[in-house]
């Protein structure tokens, strides 16, 4: 109850923040409609080619487009921004502020900076997976929406503790920044349904950045194409990467000097 | 004066060198995205080529393996960091150190992109051949097309750059340039061939393209070296890049003028 009511707090500051700066609003629909239009007209060119893309139809790939812009407005809303700050805290020495007080330091490091105009990259990959599930039709049945429901919760979970383990190593090694540009250079890998790249990316991009279980598995369960398996192993490895990741904070955290002291 | 040009060019080399060398872990990174980026692409369209039984408008699998190893290359070629980086620099008032040199900035700037591909072409190498290794392409070189091929991609790189600039001038008027990049990025990657080659385009796309500098800057370069050009159509590609090359000079030397004098510099 009082860790919702801190990200309250940070959610507003973060709007608060940044109302005063409403131009960026435009900017950022702008940014949005851009990344929109790269990702459909890619799928319009390839569409024109050809009926399927190694079993995916072009509704089904709309959807996966916006559960794609959907789970990118998620990581740059809060994760990502959090994360950056987090790295840039112990560089400077500030994280001492966070360990302080008398919240747990992990959860607030990890809502702590929210770039709230991300939230139009959610409304817009909502809005394309509307589109995409209202032409798909009556195939969506309760099963599916279910499971899509915890697979994107899984997805998130093992993104936010994969960010989070990568950070934590910044105890250590204090430049670390390079690990986003990585990051963001995959994720691009996850417009396409994984199962056409070759096996040795698919490993990569499942276990070493789990783009896979973000989008991929998120769309599979929504298009019926997820085995029971498959999302229960996706549940596993989230709590099992949550739970290191809180796992390592905590280890990590004893290595943190200050840079004051 | 090209004594002079010279040695401000070798000088500004060997500085940029000394200083990125000091990034190399941060160079190899980045060009992650520079692999992966065309990979993606090839296994999209080889994925295609094969529901097709092989063949989207006269490219294969092992073309397409061709084309994207090619467009790797060139893409490393000819593109440039500079419009975001003038973002900054005009928004910080870092601006007025480059204005206070008595050369114009852009030679700077192009002796600092050619260190960056220089240090860059010991990742290059290894990625082409590593690309090769998992999508055999076709390849039938012929001496005269790679040695054309080479010229167009000096050609391509001139004329990117001189548009990058330009671009990159619009610092000067307003400092929410993002919007302006991104549709820049975006009309590339759709009408250069970046995304695929225009031969695979819907027709419109190939039209609007055949006005634009776009393909001349990377499909041009990619057909030429692999030997899918006529020597008519070589020429005629060569001709649209000098056309191209041109125009681009005069709107940078226009956009240049009236921008310095636009130019207000922040925190003096």
């Amino acid at each position: 109850m009082n860790q919702l009511r801190v990200f309250w707090t940070f959610f507003r500051l973060g709007a608060m923040n940044e109302l005063a700066y409403r131009v960026n609003f435009f900017t950022q629909i702008f940014q949005a409609i851009m990344s929109l239009v790269l990702a459909l007209g890619g799928l319009a060119v390839v569409f024109n080619q050809t009926d399927s893309l190694a079993g995916w139809y072009p509704t089904e790939l709309i959807a996966l487009v916006g559960i794609y812009l959907l789970v990118g407005g998620l990581i740059n809303l809060m994760i990502q921004p959090s994360m950056q700050r987090f790295m840039e805290d112990i560089r400077m020495g500030t994280l001492d502020f966070m360990i302080l007080k008398p919240e747990d330091a992990q959860f607030l490091v990890s809502v702590r900076q929210i770039e709230i105009w991300k939230l139009i990259d959610i409304v817009m990959g909502l809005a394309v997976l509307v589109v995409a599930l209202v032409r798909l039709g009556t195939q969506l049945g309760v099963v599916e929406a279910i499971s899509f429901g915890i697979a994107l919760l899984a997805g998130a979970t093992i993104v936010y503790s994969f960010w989070m383990m990568l950070a934590t190593c910044a105890f250590w090694f204090v430049k670390t920044e390079n690990i986003l540009v990585i990051f963001q250079s995959m994720y691009q890998a996850g417009r396409w349904p994984i199962t056409i790249y070759p096996g040795w990316l698919q490993m990569m991009l499942t276990f070493l950045v789990p783009i896979a279980f973000a989008v991929t598995v998120p769309a599979q369960a929504l298009t019926g194409r997820l085995t029971g398996q498959t999302l229960l192993l996706a549940v596993l490895v989230a709590v099992v990467l949550f739970a290191l990741a809180r796992w390592f904070w905590r280890y990590g955290i004893r290595f943190y000097a200050g840079a004051s002291a | 004066m090209i004594r002079t040009l010279s040695e401000v060019y070798a000088a500004q080399l060997r500085t940029s060198l000394a200083v990125q060398f000091q990034y190399r872990a941060s160079l190899a990174i980045w060009m992650i995205g520079r692999v992966l980026q065309p990979l993606i692409y090839l296994v999209v369209w080889t994925t295609v080529a094969r529901a097709r039984g092989g063949d989207v408008n006269g490219y294969g699998e092992a073309d397409f393996a061709a084309y994207y190893i090619m467009q790797m290359v060139v893409t490393q070629a000819t593109f440039s960091w500079i419009m975001w980086e003038y973002d900054y620099i005009i928004r910080s008032g870092q601006f007025n150190f480059k204005l206070l040199r008595p050369i114009h900035p852009i030679h700077a700037d192009v002796a600092d992109n050619l260190a960056y591909k220089l240090l860059t072409v010991v990742i290059l190498i290894p990625a082409v051949f590593f690309l090769a290794w998992l999508f055999p392409p076709t390849f039938n070189p012929q001496v005269w097309s790679i040695t054309a091929g080479v010229f167009a991609i000096v050609l391509a790189f001139l004329l990117r750059f001189t548009i990058d600039w330009t671009l990159a001038m619009c610092a000067l008027w307003t400092s929410r340039v993002r919007a302006i990049n991104q549709t820049y990025e975006l009309t590339l990657i759709f009408l250069s061939g970046y995304f695929a080659p225009l031969a695979v385009m819907p027709v419109w796309i190939q039209n609007i393209a055949n006005f634009l500098p776009f393909r001349w800057i990377i499909a041009f370069p990619i057909e030429l070296t692999l030997g899918r050009l006529t020597p008519m159509e070589t020429l005629l590609g060569f001709g649209m890049q000098l056309f191209w090359l041109a125009v681009a000079q005069v709107a940078l030397s226009l956009v240049w003028r009236a921008g310095v004098k636009q130019y207000s510099a922040v925190g003096s």
